[in-house]
């Protein structure tokens, strides 16, 4: 592993660090402030609010890690609901697993072939992304016939799953926790990882040590796509409803909240730990908006005005960067 | 080599234009009518006009993807002061200098923050269509004054509308700015080579910096013609146009990869995506299937090349 990932991992840890004690800051003023904030009822609906965001988020960064974007995230979320949803109606007894496999399959399979056009053909990821996300969108209407699936058209145990509770916390937190901490640990502790990073930090290196940087990209668009996918069967039962425009402009709140996490849009740098912080941070503000009083409209400024700081903040302490977007020219 | 290369392409694109008016007008009785085309060109004149200095943009190697939120702001701006009962001229002026504000605050971030733009655009987008809906929350605007519609709605001679006219106007201008003038070899070189523009002596950030504010001047522009062409602003106005806009860019013929693309290229593919927005709703085929046919040659655009070098 280069020297450069080394420090990025270091880094990224400090900056971790001094995000949690910020996160837990908040955390406290807001307990402070308002005790009801911290029952256990309203931290469990907190987490059950932020689950997806946090799943969707580890898939994106993973795409931004080995420099590249996924701006079809959430069309792919929403066209793999769809088919959950138009597969639970034709189907209502087979059971919510083949619903969930068949979103999940699905989505790996729309992720990678992002991932192939960006790995064979080379293709800028802002434009592959871009365009699939047009396109996902176009599906969904055709498959759907511009008509909606709602509640009555689900089966009972296909909108009860993401609701199930276990020791207090929704099925659907238990799942994001799954995702998070399968991250924690295969970030940390395997092969594919240190590839992911080493392709990330440097595709050049990475490729005189053998590692093939466009099968990297691949590999991350196709997790990207396969949480996505997941996400979108978990969305669909959740909101009880699945139509062409569900989760409409999501993946920029997504990536934002990569932002937030200290992920680097350079690539090579990120951590599940900042992620999973990132979502967290939004989920509290966002939750804590209506005790303060202030309107909920004000959200997505203040989502605004902390992506701004923290960029600004690891913009002064980089020292090198992704040529292209190389601004010291 | 190249030049041979872009001509082709726009030759492609003129193409695609003319095979839509003959599809078009042998589908719909309608659609070969002074008056019809007159209304298609609303489509894509609103969105083009920020797809000009988007182009040098994405030609200097930096892109703006707060564009369609700089339209909020610019129409909240509006708004608010249209509501205190602030005359037309100088509602214009609130809406050019609300967008001209924005972009420089892009710009600054680009240039003395050093943060990449695409984050940089990221932040921003985020921060000025929050401060849209901050201000606005669920309600609506509304109280412009009459004579303020003529921008959106008001024809300068027969079919040929005011935001026709000014985006033809600025299309030959830019078109001159960048294909014929020193300014417009230095964009080209920046996105080229921002390190060896630097070194021939160009000031590359003050280009960055002056092309954000340009950018962010157009998007208050076409902030004031599509507020007056709706008369009235909500948070959620113009929603979504940024993919729209870049896309229309790339479409063109501008490489995402910088100092590559012409203005003739994204005036042409502005038709194409306006033609086939009209056409589409003349033949009651939502827009949303037509989407799967942008998204599709938007790859398409950027595949073809790639495919044919590798060989």
């Amino acid at each position: 592993m280069s020297i450069r990932a080394l420090r990025g991992f270091t880094d990224a840890g400090r900056r971790d660090l001094a995000f949690a004690g910020l996160t837990l800051l908040l955390f406290a003023g807001v307990t402070l402030a308002f005790p009801a904030f911290a029952t256990p009822r309203n931290l469990a609906g907190l987490l059950d609010d932020t689950a997806i965001l946090i799943m969707l988020a580890l898939g994106q960064m993973l795409v931004i890690l080995v420099r590249g974007i996924d701006l079809s995230v959430a069309a792919n979320l929403a066209l793999c609901g769809m088919l959950a949803a138009l597969f639970n109606r034709a189907y209502p007894g087979a059971g919510v697993l083949p619903a969930v496999l068949l979103a999940t399959g699905a989505g790996t399979l729309l992720g990678a072939t992002n991932g192939l056009l960006v790995w064979k053909l080379r293709l800028p990821p802002i434009v592959v992304t871009l365009g699939t996300m047009s396109v996902f969108r176009g599906v969904i209407y055709l498959l759907s016939k511009g008509a909606w699936v709602n509640e009555n058209e689900m089966s009972r145990a296909f909108l009860a799953f993401p609701r199930g509770e276990f020791l207090g916390l929704s099925t659907l937190s238990w799942l994001a926790i799954g995702v998070a901490a399968i991250f924690f640990v295969a970030l940390r502790g395997t092969r594919l990882a240190r590839d992911l990073y080493a392709a990330g930090g440097n595709p050049e290196a990475a490729t005189y040590s053998g590692i093939d940087a466009g099968r990297m990209q691949f590999i991350a668009y196709a997790i990207c796509g396969a949480i996505a996918g997941l996400a979108g069967c978990l969305w669909v039962s959740r909101f009880a409803v699945a139509y062409t425009d569900i989760a409409l402009g999501f993946e920029l709140q997504v990536i934002a909240a990569c932002l937030i996490g200290g992920v680097a849009i350079a690539g090579g740098i990120g951590s599940a730990t900042g992620v999973v912080l990132g979502c967290l941070f939004i989920g509290i503000i966002r939750s804590s908006l209506p005790l303060v009083g202030i309107s909920p409209f004000w959200q997505m400024f203040i989502n605004g005005a902390v992506i701004l700081v923290a960029v600004l903040l690891s913009a002064r302490r980089r020292t090198a960067t992704r040529p292209v977007l190389e601004s010291r020219a | 080599m190249t030049v041979a290369r872009l001509l082709r392409w726009e030759s492609m694109l003129a193409l695609v234009l003319v095979f839509e008016f003959v599809l078009f007008s042998s589908l719909s009785p309608y659609f070969l009518n002074v008056d019809t085309l007159s209304d298609a060109t609303f489509n894509f004149t609103e969105r083009a006009l920020i797809a000009l200095p988007l182009a040098l943009l994405i030609i200097a190697g930096e892109i703006d993807i707060s564009v369609a939120a700089i339209i909020a702001l610019a129409s909240v701006a509006m708004g608010l002061a249209a509501a205190q009962g602030v005359g037309t001229p100088v509602l214009a002026a609130i809406g050019l200098g609300t967008g001209l504000a924005a972009g420089c605050v892009n710009g600054a971030l680009v240039t003395l923050g050093r943060v990449p733009s695409i984050v940089a655009t990221i932040g921003t987008m985020t921060l000025f269509r929050g401060a849209a809906y901050a201000v606005l929350g669920d309600r609506v605007m509304k109280d412009y004054p009459l004579s303020f519609a003529t921008f959106g709605q008001g024809y300068v001679a027969g079919p040929i509308s005011v935001e026709l006219a000014i985006f033809v106007v600025f299309a030959i201008v830019f078109g001159l700015f960048l294909h014929r003038t020193r300014w417009g070899r230095a964009i080209f070189a920046i996105g080229a080579n921002p390190t060896a523009s630097r070194f021939a002596g160009v000031a590359v950030d003050r280009y960055r910096f002056a092309l954000f504010a340009l950018t962010g001047t157009f998007s208050g522009l076409a902030a004031v013609l599509l507020t007056s062409r709706l008369g009235s602003t909500r948070p959620s106005i113009a929603q979504g146009w940024e993919l729209e806009i870049i896309s229309m860019v790339i479409l063109g013929g501008v490489s995402v990869w910088g100092g590559k693309g012409s203005i003739i290229g994204v005036v042409l593919a502005a038709l194409v995506f306006g033609l086939v927005t009209f056409g589409l709703g003349l033949m009651n085929i939502p827009g949303i299937v037509m989407s799967i046919f942008t998204g599709a040659l938007l790859i398409l655009v950027v595949a073809i090349p790639a495919w044919v070098n590798r060989r």
